[in-house]
C-alpha cells in the first residue's frame, strides 16, 4: 500500500529530544561525553573571520603590481596595528619615499602581485555555542560541536520570529479563549517567557518587548502585525535571526486561539525554566519553532516513528485550512475515490467527525496529525 | 539503444511533491500510461529523497498492475508485467542548485555567466562584478552570507584584463565560503574567463576550493560560448550538490542517466518544441517556491528563475512584491485586506494545503496571476539582445547591448504560451488556466495557449536528451493540452469603443461578432484548425499592423477562442463595486468559475 502522510506538529510530554549544537566553522569543543550541562553552558566556540579591507599598494606607491612584494614590509599572516607601516617605495637615492600605513588593527591575509593589492582582515569575531537545553552530552563531533540529550516537554509551533531564548514560563490566562489586555502585562514579566492562549496584537507585542519580555507564545497574530514588528513583509518563512522578543505562534495567522491540548501542556509547566526558539524554515529541511521544558521523569514516549504521520480511521486531526480552520476532529473514513470540492478541485478526502458531532468531508491535504502523548 | 526502449519510468523530485510517470510503447507509439505522486521526503524525519520516489512508484505499481520494485530496487529487465527499461529522474528538491556567478563587467561577462548558470537550471543568488559598485569587504561579506553550492567565475575576453579577474578570485579566496551542504564540502568553482589568467587563478584558488577550468564564456566581445560552462555545471551538480543532498547518493545509483536539475530539463523540452515546430514559445513553470520562465525567439533560448515567486513557500513574497492592491484587483468578491493577507500567510506556513472553498481558489488564482506577471517582467528584462552560443555579433550589436539591451521577447511575434506547475496544470477548469496565462502574460495579436496536462515537462525534458522521439510523442499526445487561442488588440482604448470584428467557421457554421474595448468573450471551439477573418477598426492593430486584416487558420482547444478587448495593459475600474462587477463579468464570459450557491 502507498502511504498517506500528513504534516504534524509535536506536542509531547516526557519525551527524549536530541539537539545538535554545531559551530558554523571549525573550532573547539569544551565539554566531554556524558557531562551533564545546563542550558547556559558554553559547549563549543570558534572565531569567524573579521571584515576585510583592501589596499591598492601599487596605486598608492605608483608602482607596477608585480613590484609590490619588493615594497611591502609585512608578510601574509602578520598581525598589524593601526598606522603601522605596511609598504614603502624605494624612493630616489633613498629619498622621497612614499609609504602606506594600515588603516586598522588586523592581520595581513593576502598580497597579490597580479592586482597590486593587499588585504587586511579585522580581528576575528568570537562565536560561542551554548547548550540551549539542559541535558547530557551524548556525542561529540570533534572541532564541530556536540549532541545533547534531554527529557522533557516538547511543543512545536507553526511559525516564529526571533532566536533562542531561555527564561521562566508564565501563563497569562486561565484558558486559551480568555482575552488578554494591555494591563495584564507589567514589569514583573521582564526576562520571562509568557503564554497567551488567544491571539495578540501589535501593541501588546511592543509593550512586552519594551518591558523586556524574552518570548511570547500565543495562538495567532495578524500577518500585517508581524510585518510591522519586523519592519518588512515576511516574504518567505525563513526566520530566526531577528534581534527581537521571540514570538511563537502555535496555530497560524489571524485571530486564532491556541489548541486546548497545547495550552494545557504549557499550563502544567507554569513557572518552570524553558528554552524556546522562534527559528522557522518552511522549505526543504523544514524547521519549526519550539518550546522545551526539562522534566526529571524517565521518558515515556518512544522516539518519533514514521507511522505516526500516517492517517487512518480513528486518527485525531486538526483542520489547517478554511472553512474549518483550527477545528479538531476524528477520521471516520478515508474514501479511496477522488471527491469534488466546492472549488471543483478533485481531491483525496477524509470524512471527519468534529467534537460537536458534525460530520464533514475535508481534503486530506488540509489535515494535520496531532502528535501527542 | 532507443529501439530497445519500451517502458520508461521517470520521476521528478520537486520541492513539495515527487511525481512519477510511466511511458510505454503501444502500437509503435510512446504514450503516457500511468502517473503516481507522493510528498517529497528530504526533510526530517525521513531525510531521504528516495522514500518519496518509492512511494510515487508504488502508486504507479498499484494503478498499473506492473511490478516495478523488488524491495527497494527498480527492476530493469522488462517482461509483460514486470520491470522497466529505463529509469530517469530530475530534481529541484533541497532548494535546487544555488549559484553565484561573477564577471568583470556586470552587463557583459557577468550576464553571460548568469545566462550559462540559468540555462543549466541553477538559481543565481548574486552576480559579483568588478564594476558592481560594492566595496571589497561588502563582496566578501555577501559571499560568506550566501554560501552558494557553486561559483561560476568568468571575466575578461581572451587576452584581455587579468588583474580584474584575479581580483575576483582573491575576493572569493578571502571570503573562503562555506557551502550550505556540510562542513567538509569543498566548494566547486568553475573558471570560465580570460585564458591568459588561468595560471594565476589556479595559484590563487587551488588550495581552498575545488577548481575546474573550462574555456572562456566570452572569448571575444562578439562571441558567447556558454556550452562548456553549462555542461560542467551539470556534471558538478551531479557530483557535488546531489551527492550531498539527503538520499541522492542512492538515487543517482538507481537512474540510468544522470539526474538533471528540473528547470534544465524543462528548458530542453521547450527548446525542442520551438525548433521542431519552428515557432516562438514562452514557457512557464510556476512552483511552490520559484517560477521559471523560458522563451525561444528567433532560435534564441533564455531562461529566468524568479527565486522567490511561488505559490506556497514564497506566496507571501508575491503578496509583498505585487502589493495587496494588485492581488485584490483580481478577486471577484469583497474581502478585507487583513483577512486576505492572513489567508495567504497561512498558505505559506502550511504549504501543502489545497483550496477547499471557491473563495480560496479564487484567492490563489489571483496570487498566481501576480506571480506569473512579475516573473515575466523579470524575464523580459533579462532576455535581451545578446546572441547565443557562438553566434557572430556585429560591433553595432555590441554597442547596442552595452547601451541598453533591448528585450527580445516580442509579444506580437509570440506563437505559443505553455504553462506548467500545480496552479495551472491542476486548475479545476482549464478556462482558469487559460485566463491566468492571458491575464498575466498579456499576449498581443493571435497567440495559442496550452498547459502541461499533469505537470510532466521535466521528465520529458530529460527523456528528450537521449530519446527525442519518445519525448515528443508523449509531449504532443499526452502532455500538451491545447487550450485554444487568444486574439487581442494592442494598446488601450476608451471603454466600449469597437475594436475589431470576426468571422469564424466552426463545424460548418459561420459565427460573426464584434469586440468592444473592455470586453472579454469566449467562443467554444474544440481542438481543430478554424478559418477566421479578423477585421480591425480604424487605427486598431490586431498584431499585423494598424488596420491590417487577418485571414487565416487558428487553433481551437479544450477552452476555445478568447477574444480579448481589455487593452494592453488591462484597465481596471477604480470604483471597488464596479471593479468586482467588471471582473465577475470577465469570469462569466470566459466560463471561469462555477456559479456560487
Amino acid at each position: 500500500m502507498s502511504k498517506s502522510y500528513t504534516p504534524g506538529l509535536k506536542i509531547l510530554r516526557n519525551t527524549k529530544i536530541s539537539k545538535e549544537r554545531l559551530l558554523p566553522l571549525r573550532g573547539d569543543v569544551h565539554v566531554s561525553k556524558d557531562l551533564i550541562v545546563n542550558s547556559d553552558t558554553i559547549v563549543a566556540s570558534t572565531e569567524i573571520p573579521g571584515n576585510v579591507q583592501m589596499i591598492n599598494i601599487a596605486n598608492k606607491l605608483n608602482i607596477d603590481a608585480e613590484q609590490i612584494l619588493d615594497c611591502v614590509v609585512v608578510k601574509v599572516g602578520d598581525s598589524i596595528i593601526k598606522n603601522q607601516l605596511i609598504a614603502e617605495s624605494k624612493g630616489l637615492f633613498g629619498m622621497f619615499k612614499s609609504e602606506v600605513r594600515s588603516p586598522i588593527d588586523g592581520k595581513i591575509i593576502n598580497a597579490s602581485k597580479i592586482t597590486g593589492q593587499i588585504v587586511i582582515a579585522e580581528k576575528p569575531l568570537p562565536i560561542n555555542v551554548d547548550a540551549y537545553i539542559p541535558g547530557i552530552i551524548k556525542d561529540i563531533f570533534p572541532k564541530e560541536g556536540v549532541i545533547i540529550d534531554s527529557i522533557g516537554t516538547f511543543v512545536q509551533g507553526i511559525i516564529g520570529i526571533g532566536g533562542e531564548k531561555k527564561g521562566t514560563l508564565e501563563i497569562l490566562t486561565d484558558s486559551p479563549s480568555s482575552m488578554i489586555n494591555m494591563e495584564m502585562i507589567n514589569n514583573d514579566y521582564k526576562d520571562k517567557i509568557i503564554v497567551c492562549g488567544t491571539s495578540i496584537n501589535y501593541d501588546f507585542y511592543e509593550k512586552a518587548k519594551k518591558i523586556g519580555v524574552k518570548g511570547i507564545v500565543c495562538g495567532g497574530i495578524n500577518y500585517n502585525s508581524v510585518s510591522k514588528i519586523l519592519g518588512y513583509s515576511l516574504g518567505v518563512a525563513i526566520t530566526g535571526t531577528e534581534k527581537t522578543t521571540t514570538l511563537i505562534l502555535t496555530e497560524g495567522f489571524g485571530e486564532i486561539n491556541m489548541a486546548q491540548r497545547t495550552f494545557d501542556i504549557l499550563l502544567q509547566n507554569n513557572g518552570k525554566k524553558v528554552s524556546i526558539n522562534g527559528a522557522t524554515q518552511i522549505r526543504a529541511g523544514v524547521l519549526r519553532p519550539e518550546i522545551f521544558i526539562e522534566s526529571k521523569k524517565i521518558y515515556e514516549n518512544d522516539n518519533f516513528k514514521e507511522d505516526d504521520l500516517i492517517i487512518s480511521e480513528g486518527s485525531t486531526i486538526r483542520i489547517i485550512r478554511e472553512p474549518y480552520f483550527g477545528q479538531i476532529g476524528q477520521i471516520i473514513s478515508l474514501p479511496y475515490e477522488l471527491v469534488k470540492m466546492k472549488s471543483e478541485t478533485m481531491v483525496r478526502v477524509a470524512e471527519i467527525k468534529f467534537e460537536n458531532g458534525n460530520i464533514e468531508i475535508i481534503p486530506r491535504a488540509n489535515l494535520e496529525v496531532i502528535l501527542s502523548n | 539503444m532507443s529501439k530497445n526502449i519500451n517502458i520508461i519510468l521517470a520521476t521528478d523530485c520537486g520541492s513539495t511533491t515527487t511525481k512519477a510517470i510511466l511511458i510505454e510503447l503501444i502500437d509503435n507509439e510512446y504514450r503516457l500510461t500511468f502517473r503516481g505522486e507522493a510528498p517529497t521526503t528530504v526533510e526530517q524525519p525521513f531525510e531521504d529523497v528516495t522514500r518519496g520516489v518509492l512511494n510515487a512508484i508504488i502508486e504507479i505499481e498499484e494503478l498499473s498492475g506492473r511490478k516495478i520494485l523488488d524491495n527497494e530496487n527498480i527492476i530493469n529487465k522488462t517482461s509483460a508485467k514486470e520491470g522497466v527499461d529505463v529509469y530517469i529522474s530530475t530534481s529541484s528538491a533541497g532548494g535546487g542548485l544555488q549559484m553565484m556567478v561573477s564577471g568583470v563587467v556586470k552587463s557583459m561577462t557577468g550576464e553571460s555567466a548568469q545566462r550559462a548558470a540559468l540555462g543549466a537550471g541553477a538559481i543565481v543568488m548574486d552576480i559579483l562584478a568588478s564594476n558592481d559598485k560594492r566595496m571589497y569587504h561588502e563582496k566578501v561579506k555577501r559571499i560568506r552570507e550566501l554560501r552558494p553550492d557553486m561559483v561560476l567565475l568568468s571575466g575578461g575576453i581572451d587576452g584581455g584584463t587579468v588583474s580584474h579577474v584575479v581580483e575576483l578570485a582573491e575576493i572569493i579566496k578571502t571570503a573562503n565560503p562555506k557551502p550550505r551542504l556540510g562542513i567538509d564540502y569543498r566548494l566547486p568553482i568553475i573558471y570560465a574567463g580570460n585564458k591568459e589568467a588561468q595560471e594565476n587563478i589556479n595559484d590563487t584558488l587551488k588550495d581552498i576550493v575545488d577548481l575546474i577550468i573550462v574555456p572562456n564564456i566570452r572569448p571575444t566581445l562578439e562571441k558567447e560560448n556558454l556550452k562548456p560552462s553549462r555542461d560542467k555545471i551539470h556534471d558538478l551538480f551531479m557530483e557535488h550538490v546531489m551527492a550531498q543532498a539527503p538520499g541522492y547518493n542512492k538515487l543517482t545509483k538507481w537512474t540510468d542517466y544522470p539526474i538533471m536539475p528540473t528547470p534544465g530539463a524543462v528548458g530542453e523540452i521547450i527548446k525542442k518544441i520551438a525548433k521542431i515546430e519552428k515557432i516562438s514559445v514562452v514557457g512557464v513553470d510556476i512552483g511552490g517556491a520559484t517560477t521559471d520562465v523560458f522563451s525561444v525567439f528567433n532560435d534564441e533560448f533564455n531562461r529566468t528563475v524568479s527565486a522567490n515567486l511561488g505559490m506556497s513557500y514564497s506566496i507571501c513574497n508575491v503578496l509583498s512584491d505585487a502589493g495587496v492592491d494588485n492581488v485584490s484587483r483580481w478577486i471577484p468578491f469583497k474581502i478585507d485586506s487583513i483577512n486576505l493577507t492572513n489567508r495567504i500567510a497561512n498558505k505559506m506556513i502550511r504549504p501543502t494545503t489545497i483550496p477547499q472553498t471557491l473563495e480560496d481558489l479564487k484567492i490563489e488564482q489571483a496570487l498566481a496571476r501576480e506571480a506569473l506577471r512579475l516573473s515575466f517582467v523579470q524575464h523580459k528584462e533579462f532576455a535581451v539582445s545578446l546572441k547565443g552560443v557562438q553566434q557572430e555579433r556585429t560591433i553595432s550589436d555590441t554597442f547596442e547591448q552595452k547601451m541598453s539591451g533591448q528585450t527580445i521577447v516580442n509579444m506580437k511575434n509570440l506563437d505559443l504560451i505553455v504553462g506548467s506547475g500545480g496552479v495551472l496544470s491542476h486548475a479545476p477548469r482549464r478556462a482558469q488556466a487559460m485566463r491566468m496565462l492571458i491575464d498575466s502574460f498579456l499576449p498581443e495579436g493571435i497567440t495559442q495557449i496550452a498547459v502541461d496536462s499533469i505537470f510532466m515537462m521535466p521528465q520529458l525534458g530529460i527523456l528528450s536528451t537521449f530519446h527525442e522521439q519518445a519525448a515528443l510523442e508523449v509531449f504532443h499526445k499526452d502532455c500538451l493540452i491545447k487550450l485554444g487561442t487568444c486574439i487581442s488588440s494592442l494598446d488601450k482604448y476608451k471603454k466600449d469603443r469597437k475594436l475589431f470584428s470576426y468571422k469564424i467557421i466552426i463545424n460548418k457554421k459561420i459565427i460573426e461578432g464584434e469586440i468592444k474595448s473592455g470586453e472579454l468573450k469566449l467562443i467554444k471551439a474544440p481542438l481543430d484548425k478554424y478559418q477566421i477573418t479578423i477585421t480591425p477598426e480604424k487605427n486598431i492593430d490586431i498584431g499585423y499592423g494598424k488596420n491590417e486584416i487577418f485571414t487565416g487558420k487558428i487553433f481551437g482547444g479544450e477552452v476555445g477562442i478568447v477574444f480579448d478587448g481589455r487593452g494592453r495593459s488591462i484597465t481596471f475600474s477604480e470604483d471597488y463595486e464596479e471593479r468586482i462587477n467588471q471582473i465577475s463579468n470577465w469570469s462569466i464570459n470566459s466560463n471561469e468559475y462555477p456559479k456560487e450557491v
